[in-house]
């Protein structure tokens, strides 16, 4: 199969669905993604993680499942789903019909000196999503592939995947709060309100 | 708290015939304790909602009852890390979650009890020991040595059950500290509980 490279900006693409988050509750994969979501505004409703590689797609099942009626969006790395692709099972078995996982996929590990991952060498990760059960996964490799996902990342009945084929051009550093309590507490808060102290 | 029945089960593990299969003290598939259904109910009581597990033989019932709960959600997993980064989702969320799983199973948890760690989530894992009384199988020994010093040296408190009629009292210590203090609480229920696996 021949490679298709990739064309999409992940500052972008990023902004555009986020534009639209609404009451969306977002967990970000560290890295980049976490820039990413931070650079399109910062909100209490994000918990960007920088560790825990491979954890996203579970932090996200979690919430997802705890809070039913809000949409929640996973935003990661493509380094970071492959450290957990058994989580891929793990939400296709329970289904969450609130949970999106979306992939900025740039087929390197950008943090660690752009080695390529295994989605440059022909891994198909929304194929693999596809077949741990989500309901509808996807490779989004255009603008115009990305206008049609978007509706259906904020809305379509879950779980949701989208592998979203980005460049490797890297963008300035917007970096969210890094300590881990002041995190936690800040999501809670905000979406839990006095219950949070509980 | 002593139940009859646990006493009963403690009391044939003592009669001869039971000795006679040295060096097994008993096997949750041949004898029922009643710890586990017990442990069910203080998950219950203590608001536990989401239940993620992988599978081991000393969890078998607890499995079994957790899946009958309509008010529980339970979340086989393919490996335990899974479990530990799900405890951060639904605390973030607002729901309390447990994890079950056995000795080795810590081994896969390492790096992602970091985050637990820094993010002072509140997280219960109930360990049912493999590898340390009465084992068949050598290759369960190396991470059941591990097993309290990796907790350990990943801040977890870790608090051991190495009889059956304590388990009940120390599991539900252990849930109040875990969420009263949000830290991480490991108890490790001890393979004289669940019993040495038997391979004949
Ligand atoms: C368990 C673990 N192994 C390795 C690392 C080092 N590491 C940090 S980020 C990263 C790569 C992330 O790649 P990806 O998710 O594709 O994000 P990108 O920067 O490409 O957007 C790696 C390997 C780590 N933090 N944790
Ligand atoms: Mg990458």
């Amino acid at each position: 199969m021949k490679h298709r490279k990739p064309v999409l900006d992940r500052r972008q693409v990023v902004a555009e669905i986020l534009k639209r988050r609404g009451d969306a509750l977002v967990v970000a994969g560290l890295g980049a993604p976490c820039w990413d979501i931070t650079a399109a505004g910062d909100n209490p409703l994000n918990f960007c993680t920088w560790g825990g590689m491979g954890g996203a797609a579970m932090i996200g099942l979690g919430m997802a499942l705890a809070q039913p009626r809000r949409r929640v969006l996973v935003i990661t790395g493509d380094g970071e789903i492959l450290m957990g692709l058994g989580s891929l099972a793990t939400v296709g078995v329970q289904q969450p019909r609130n949970l999106a996982v979306i992939v900025m996929d740039n087929e390197h590990y950008g943090e660690t000196g752009m080695q390529v991952t295994h989605t440059r060498l022909g891994v198909d990760l929304a194929g693999m999503a596809k077949a741990a059960g989500f309901r509808a996964a996807g490779t989004v490799y255009s603008q115009a592939q990305l206008a049609a996902w978007i509706p259906r990342l904020h809305r379509q009945r879950g779980p949701v995947f989208a592998a979203i084929k980005v460049t490797t051009e890297t963008a300035p550093l917007v970096l969210p709060i890094r300590e881990g309590p002041a995190l936690k507490q800040r999501f809670r808060e905000a979406l839990l309100g006095a219950r949070a102290f509980e | 708290m002593t139940t009859q029945s646990e006493k009963a089960d403690n009391m044939k593990i003592a009669t001869p015939e039971r000795k006679n299969r040295s060096p097994v003290t008993s096997h949750p598939s041949r004898s029922s304790p009643s710890w586990p259904d017990q442990l069910h109910r203080v998950l219950t009581d203590q608001r536990m909602r989401q239940v993620a597990y992988v599978p081991d033989s000393g969890h078998a019932r607890l499995i079994e009852l957790v899946r009958a709960d309509r008010q529980m959600r339970a979340i086989p997993l393919t490996t335990e890390e899974e479990g530990v980064a799900l405890a951060v989702g639904a605390w973030l969320g607002g729901e309390r979650s447990v994890l079950l799983l056995q000795s080795s199973g810590v081994g896969n948890c390492i790096n992602m009890l970091g985050m637990i760690q820094e993010c002072r989530v509140p997280l219960l894992m109930l360990v049912t020991m493999r590898g340390e009384w009465g084992e068949f199988n050598p290759w369960q020994v190396p991470m059941a040595q591990a097993t309290a010093p990796s907790l350990a040296a990943m801040g977890v408190v870790v608090q051991t059950a190495d009889r059956a009629e304590e388990v009940v009292e120390i599991v539900a210590a252990a849930g109040r500290l875990a969420f009263n203090t949000c830290r991480a609480v490991a108890v490790l229920i001890g393979q004289r509980v669940v019993g040495a696996k038997q391979f004949k």
